[in-house]
């Protein structure tokens, strides 16, 4: 098995963070990861963008031009990497600020309405696990134990407090992802 | 047991480097391995170990500490991005021929000047062939993933000890940025006064008892004496080409075409590799881990197996030309590379042999 996924939106968003929980999960089950963040003149505000893999096998290039799924926050990068995402694969996106949706009909889409879903958990901050839940819905590539898991390593222990209601966030995402 | 993370390069840089018993690091910060330092202040070694870090007031001061450290026969060590690298060129070539072990890591950024912070390896000349003045070499050590960043840092210093001669980690912004999953080494106590007196007598440790006044110094107005010190650095460098060339290949048994590249770039062929079979071609890869000394002679034996030869670089062009000498005309070589910054995807490099070499 090897997942190859592009995470895109704003800074601040959480993006690069969710790539890193993920690729930690990732750990928790013995798979090898890589993790490649767009870096640079970016912040708040700005595009952010990760590369996650996970395979069950030695990663090759960490830059990729094709992707078995791509997460896709904003519209900048969904004009940028819907063409990223090999035929048969998934794209999944938040289609809060999204002005011209994905019409590409050789991939599967879906859509998780996550932004709206952090607010009426009163918590922006669970954004990204919100958007984790939903892609795990879509490719339960890494155990719930081993999420949770990979929460604990990546956040530090001041943090530690929050995992149950991040826990809940991912559950939220798994339940309101849906197919377009 | 190894303790498994998750870390950026430059993260398990410097934690290795923590680990390795380090006596000291001084450096600058620069884009992209500013990481290096940050950590290290972060994880305040000084109270782990006993270990120097220092913001030094630029990358020329930071090099002459080293060279001071060095000299001490301590374990020191500095970092830096491309320009910042270029700053350190004297103070390197001073280390050199003043033959004493230091630990050097490149984390390249795009050229010339200060360029750009994104990604390259257009600093291959300047390591491989001395980017400062006079006949000296480094040895240039070229990783390919987090763990490998970890992991050379200890083989850097087993060689620069070695050898008394400095040692390059010549990374880039990939490496450098990238997470991976690595093991660390568990933490070695640095060495006491009494053990650097007892394992290098060649240092500063103060005026000896008996026997001659120690001087490191690069400096020998007796040109007959020192030519007799470039021959000893000259038969040192030949040692290295004989014992220490390290290189690994991918998929080279029955491969029709050769990819040749180091680091970042080398990922990016392993896939372009796994691209190229599915459609038929066989090619395979050859990693030099150490680009001096280079594997000029394993370069050579697949010369005489291939039709043809790509180095891949992400730059216009500069290990190709230690290929080219390897192969001397027996096969078509070329060259492909993005620069600026640019960082190309794996089926660039399969159309690129596919044009360059295949079909060209």
């Amino acid at each position: 098995m090897t997942e190859e996924i592009i995470i895109a939106g704003f800074g601040g968003q959480g993006v690069l963070s969710m790539g890193k929980i993920l690729a930690y999960s990732g750990i928790m089950q013995d798979q090898e990861v890589a993790w490649m963040p767009s870096y640079g003149p970016e912040m708040r505000g700005g595009t952010a963008n990760v590369t996650v893999i996970l395979s069950d096998e030695r990663i090759s290039s960490p830059i990729l031009n094709q992707f078995d799924t791509a997460i896709i926050l904003n519209q900048q990068s969904m004009d940028k990497f819907e063409k990223a995402v090999k035929p048969g694969g998934i794209l999944l996106y938040d289609p809060n600020g999204i002005t011209r949706h994905p019409s590409r009909t050789d991939i599967s889409i879906y859509r998780v309405q996550a932004a709206e879903a952090a607010t009426a958990m009163g918590s922006a901050k669970t954004f990204n696990m919100i958007v984790l839940g939903a892609f795990l819905k879509l490719k339960p590539i890494v155990k719930m134990e081993n999420v949770e898991k990979g929460l604990t390593k990546s956040l530090p222990a001041r943090h530690h407090k929050s995992i149950p209601m991040n826990m809940e966030a991912v559950a939220k995402g798994l339940e309101i992802v849906e197919k377009v | 047991m190894k303790e498994l993370k998750l870390m950026k390069g430059n993260e398990a840089f410097a934690e290795a480097v923590i680990r390795a018993g380090v006596d000291g690091y001084f450096g600058y910060p620069i884009t992209p391995q500013s990481e290096v330092l940050e950590y290290l202040m972060a994880q305040k070694p000084y109270e782990r170990t006993g270990m120097v870090v220092l913001q030094a007031e630029s990358e020329v001061a930071a090099i002459n500490m080293v060279y001071g450290g060095a000299a001490c026969g301590k374990k020191v060590v500095t970092s830096s991005s491309s320009p910042g690298i270029s700053l350190k060129q004297e103070g390197i070539s001073y280390i050199a021929g003043a033959e004493l072990p230091a630990l050097i890591l490149n984390v390249v950024r795009g050229g010339p000047g200060l360029g750009t912070i994104q990604p390259s390896q257009s600093d291959y000349f300047q390591s491989t062939k001395g980017g400062g003045h006079g006949d000296y070499r480094l040895i240039v050590l070229a990783p390919a993933s987090v763990q490998e960043m970890a992991d050379f840092a200890g083989l850097g210093f087993d060689l620069a000890f070695k050898y008394r001669t400095p040692v390059l980690i010549l990374s880039d912004g990939v490496i450098g940025q990238m997470m991976e999953k690595v093991e660390l080494n568990p933490q070695v106590k640095r060495r006491s006064d009494e053990e650097v007196a007892a394992e290098c007598p060649w240092a500063t440790t103060g005026r000896p008892k008996n026997g001659p006044r120690r001087i490191i110094t690069s400096l020998e107005l007796d040109s007959a004496k020192q030519e007799i010190h470039n021959m000893k650095l000259q038969a040192k460098y030949k040692e290295m080409q004989e014992n220490e060339v390290r290189f690994e290949t991918f998929d080279t048994e029955d491969a029709d075409y050769l990819l040749v590249a180091y680091g970042s770039s080398a990922r990016i062929c392993q896939k372009a590799v796994q691209i190229a079979r599915k459609k038929g071609i066989k090619v395979g890869l050859l990693r030099p881990i150490t680009l001096f000394p280079y594997p000029t002679e394993a370069i050579s034996k697949l010369a005489s197996q291939v039709k043809g030869i790509l180095s891949v670089e992400m730059s216009a062009g500069q290990m190709v030309e230690d290929v080219r000498l390897a192969v001397n005309g027996r096969v078509k070589v070329e060259h492909f590379g993005r620069y600026g910054g640019i960082v190309p995807t794996p089926d660039e490099v399969v159309k690129a042999l596919e044009t360059k070499i295949i079909g060209g």
